[in-house]
């Protein structure tokens, strides 16, 4: 995949990449009935809290940076096997017809992909005024799973009930979800909003994140991308590792690093200043051995 | 879980104040502590900052007028869901001076994450 090469050259809207070689190179597919999988290297793109709709000083541009980011993808030299949108598509409104007319606005960019295997999930600002009813009217289903080349995608909504929690039904239905895949198969979580208490402070977190996580902890390669935070964010809850994603609108400030959580001013000077997308490559590891050391003798 | 669990929970770790929750249209508790009433509306809280003496033991009324909105205290492990139409109280006495910001947290419009206000304990 000679795109990997060109990441750094997205300089546009601040094209990021990472790599998850945890997640290749294992032996089983994620299905613990289907027979061993031949693992294939590919890569997909995360974009992120577009906020379509949005109007104000924190992005003059607003308008445009979203069509930018496609075009931006478009011209990748080597296209992702499928791109995945981690909420905040739109920004709220009252309004439910206003917020229909946002969602399929930015239903019609997005169109544009050149890439076709779209994924999306909504944000609070898509969905928490109406449970996520417009939404779905748009994009079906919030919380789902798909297999691809070997990895397990999770999708978990953490917006449509009261309060950014996951909710009972839903928590349920991961148990469920994860029921049916092998303890060492490679999974990938995709949600909006931190599973972990990233700044409760400033509600960047998720009430019951806790109890996914739980119920995530018993299979050794979880990796989970999400949004919300605009900006890039990188921890661990034991092996799993949790990354967020910039945004499409403006940037926030670090977490926690002051009073409120407003906006980082606009730059005319450098007007996509904390903006952009990334790519995630799962790529096969190095090959890995593991040593056991011996007395000359064994009692 | 309810809010009453959670506020169990936090209550079981919180070493730093006391503090009880009850929901109704009547104040059921019996004790005298001083009353600072609350009220919830996009996008604030009026009065949004609550200057309290260490030590002092208050029950915060809060009443939300136009949305279910949040009332979350991290720092004091306080938490509650403010029902339209209820008043929702929360005792507490803190025994730390600072300040303790809190928020709402039930997403309610485009200026939520504006929504927020801080409890000042003073020696």
């Amino acid at each position: 995949m000679t795109d990997r090469r060109d990441f750094m050259k997205l300089a546009a809207l601040g094209g990021g990449a990472i790599f998850l070689s945890g997640l290749a190179g294992c032996a089983q597919s994620p299905s613990k009935s289907s027979p061993m999988a031949a693992y294939d290297e590919f890569y997909f793109v995360q974009l992120s809290d577009s906020h379509w709709g949005y109007k104000g000083p924190d992005n003059p541009d607003s308008a445009n940076t979203l069509k930018k980011a496609v075009a931006t993808v478009n011209a990748l030299e080597t296209q992702p096997d499928f791109i995945v949108f981690t909420g905040d598509l739109t920004h709220t409104t009252d309004d439910p017809l206003e917020r229909r007319r946002r969602l399929s606005e930015f239903r019609d960019i997005v169109s544009a992909l050149r890439v076709k295997d779209v994924h999306f999930m909504p944000g609070e600002h898509d969905a928490s005024l109406d449970r996520g009813a417009a939404f779905k009217e748009f994009f079906g289903p919030s919380n789902y799973s798909f297999d691809h080349k070997g990895v397990h995608f999770i999708v978990v909504d953490n917006v449509s009930e009261p309060g950014a929690t996951i909710g009972a039904a839903q928590l349920a239905w991961l148990q469920s979800d994860l029921g049916s895949v092998a303890k060492d198969a490679p999974i990938v979580v995709f949600t909006h909003r931190p599973l972990f208490d990233l700044a409760p402070k400033w509600d960047w977190a998720t009430r019951d994140g806790a109890q996914a996580i739980d119920l995530l902890m018993p299979y050794r390669h979880v990796t989970v991308f999400y949004g919300h935070i605009h900006q890039e964010n990188h921890h661990m809850t034991g092996h799993i590792a949790h990354h967020s994603a910039k945004s499409l609108i403006f940037p926030l400030p670090a977490p926690g690093s002051q009073e409120k959580r407003t906006p980082v001013a606009w730059d005319p000077q450098s007007p996509n200043k904390g903006l952009g997308f990334r790519e995630v490559e799962a790529e096969v590891p190095e090959a890995e051995y593991k040593i056991a050391e011996y007395p000359v003798t064994r009692t | 879980m309810t809010a009453r669990r959670r506020l169990a929970l936090a209550l079981a770790s919180c070493a730093l104040i006391s503090i009880g929750l009850a929901i109704g249209a009547t104040n059921s508790s019996d004790d005298q502590s001083r009353v600072i009433r609350i009220v919830a509306q996009r996008f604030s809280y009026t009065p949004s900052e609550i200057v309290l003496k260490k030590g002092e033991a208050v029950t915060l009324e809060l009443e939300a007028l136009d949305f279910a909105h949040g009332f979350n205290v991290p720092d004091l492990g306080i938490r509650a869901d403010l029902v339209e139409g209820q008043v929702t109280r929360v005792q507490l006495t803190p025994e730390k001076s600072g300040v303790y910001e809190f928020h709402c947290d039930n997403f309610c419009g485009a200026d939520h994450e504006q929504m927020d206000g801080k409890i000042i304990v003073q020696d």
